[in-house]
């Protein structure tokens, strides 16, 4: 095994268990903090699929930003899990049947896939997630999207600022 | 070493060049807290710490050995695991800044030519940005961990001063990217020696966003809100006796010698000594000059904080939010106007 195969598996077990434990948790403050985790070893992934930009992206807006709220939020409402009502069998049952479902449904796609069949992840190959040739694309060929996002991202900035002033 | 194909030589001088980079902080952090009280006690016309050694000088071992010799207290009611976790989370986002700051130009060291720089990555920026963001966990947890109602006030005061904050900051730097078209530290710093004048000289209004946001990332004094000791006894570190609060602490000192870092390559220059020939000696004695002068402005910017701290008191709440809000992200936008018009108007 080469140290990308070693460094894949690695972040992939810690990526798989930190997500169950985010599942397990009975509190919801470790869920979050489990899902940073998650987020982390996502990065990780990323790096090594040679998109650094991506990478440092996710950890600024889901790590850093998104869960910070979830955790302010949680934390403000000090939700405790004796409070919280225990959910009716017929729930978790219904939970469990559409859940599993979807289960399924995404493995067979995935196993239906023609494209991906016999193909290898390039790892540390290709420049698209570095900040030039992504930079170059979004402002050649996904101008009128990106300009349309951006705008929209502003006037919610923009907003936040108004509502706050009343 | 088949198996992992890698260059030890190479693996070895970053683990070198790491030690020392952050035993340099810790040192240094640990004279900051010494400089902290000796700046407060000339403001305040009084000598300060002078018994401990000469002139006071062996004050922070003293301080430090008292701290690891008390008592660690973990709270009963408390979550063990992350009342632990968070002094340590704090500390790790301090010092995991240092990474992408350039401490000077290359020494050559048996042969080797060393970057005085654990990581050029061209993302470096936003690398820093990222560390910034996840400081406030190690606050958060701490807090939240102590289960302690006045911790958690403050840690979600924290919490909310760093969001409110790093916005204004993101679009201060925004606008030195646009006028340095890149992200890696490294490259502004080079800039900046090859150039006339330092990125401060455009970007003024930019440099004054940035270094008051860096302020209140830091919690310092005006934006000392979450461990205000009139309203929360101590802070989201209450609950915290011995090392562990020793961590918190140190951590803020550390954030302070970091951001004074990163200012200082962003906007003055990095390890540039003004009115001087960097080819003219050699190119060891040239790197040396460099570090000299980049912690020379490091120190200079630490003192700039002290003097604001025991100078300014303390904001209210509501007008550090009016003041992050309403003042910052507007003066930042405008900044970034500004900027965009100024570079089109060169084209």
């Amino acid at each position: 095994m080469s140290t990308l195969q070693i460094l894949f598996f690695a972040l992939s077990a810690f990526a798989i268990i930190s997500a169950i434990m985010v599942l397990v948790s009975k509190n919801p403050i470790h869920s979050v903090l489990w899902l940073i985790l998650v987020f982390f070893a996502i990065s990780g992934h990323y790096i090594l699929l040679n998109a650094q930009f991506l990478a440092i992206v996710n950890i600024i807006v889901y790590a850093g930003a998104i869960m910070v709220l979830f955790l302010f939020v949680i934390m403000l409402m000090n939700v405790k899990k004796d409070k919280e009502p225990q959910k009716q069998l017929f729930v978790k049952l219904i939970g469990v049947i559409t859940g599993g479902s979807f289960l399924t449904l995404l493995v067979a796609i995935v196993k239906q896939t023609v494209q991906i069949d016999g193909k290898q992840v390039m790892m540390k190959e290709g420049t698209i997630g570095l900040i030039h040739p992504l930079g170059k694309v979004l402002f050649s060929d996904y101008v009128v999207p990106f300009e349309i996002s951006s705008v929209l991202f502003l006037s919610a900035m923009v907003g936040a600022v108004i509502i706050g002033k009343k | 070493m088949n198996l992992l194909a890698v260059d030890m030589a190479f693996i070895i001088e970053k683990l070198i060049l790491i030690a020392i980079v952050v035993f340099a902080s810790l040192g240094i952090a640990l004279y900051t807290t010494f400089g902290e009280r000796k700046v407060a006690a000339i403001l305040q016309d009084r000598p300060g710490p002078n018994r401990a050694g000469p002139f006071g000088l062996l004050q922070p071992l003293a301080d430090g050995l008292k701290l690891i010799m008390k008592e660690e207290i973990i709270p009963t009611a408390s979550s063990k695991w992350l009342f632990i976790l968070g002094p340590g989370l704090a500390m790790t986002a301090s010092l995991m800044t240092c990474a992408v700051i350039p401490w000077g130009s290359a020494v050559e060291v048996f042969g080797r030519k060393v970057e005085l720089q654990i990581a050029d990555v061209n993302i470096g920026i936003l690398y820093v940005f990222a560390v910034v963001s996840m400081g406030v966990y190690g606050i958060m947890i701490g807090g939240w961990a102590s289960n302690n109602k006045f911790s958690l006030m403050s840690a979600l005061r924290a919490a909310s001063q760093a969001i409110s904050y790093e916005l204004a900051m993101g679009l201060a730097l925004i606008a030195l990217l646009m006028s340095t078209g890149t992200l890696s530290l490294k490259t502004i710093v080079e800039q900046q020696v090859a150039g006339h004048w330092w990125n401060v000289v455009y970007q003024p209004l930019g440099f004054l966003i940035f270094f008051i946001t860096a302020m209140a990332e830091c919690n310092r004094t005006p934006f000392d809100l979450p461990e205000a000791e009139n309203e929360l006894n101590f802070g989201y570190h209450q609950e915290y006796s011995s090392m562990k609060l020793g961590f918190y602490l140190f951590a803020e000192y550390i954030n302070m010698i970091m951001s004074s870092a990163i200012m200082a390559s962003m906007y003055f220059g990095g390890y540039d000594l003004p009115f001087f020939n960097e080819s003219s000696v050699a190119p060891n004695i040239a790197a040396l000059i460099g570090v000299g002068t980049l912690l020379i402005k490091i120190v200079l910017f630490i003192f700039l904080f002290m003097w604001i701290r025991w100078t300014i008191p303390r904001f209210r709440y509501d007008q550090l939010m009016n003041l992050g809000w309403k003042t910052m992200i507007p003066l930042a936008l405008f900044n970034m106007l500004l900027t965009g018009a100024l570079i089109l108007s060169k084209l």
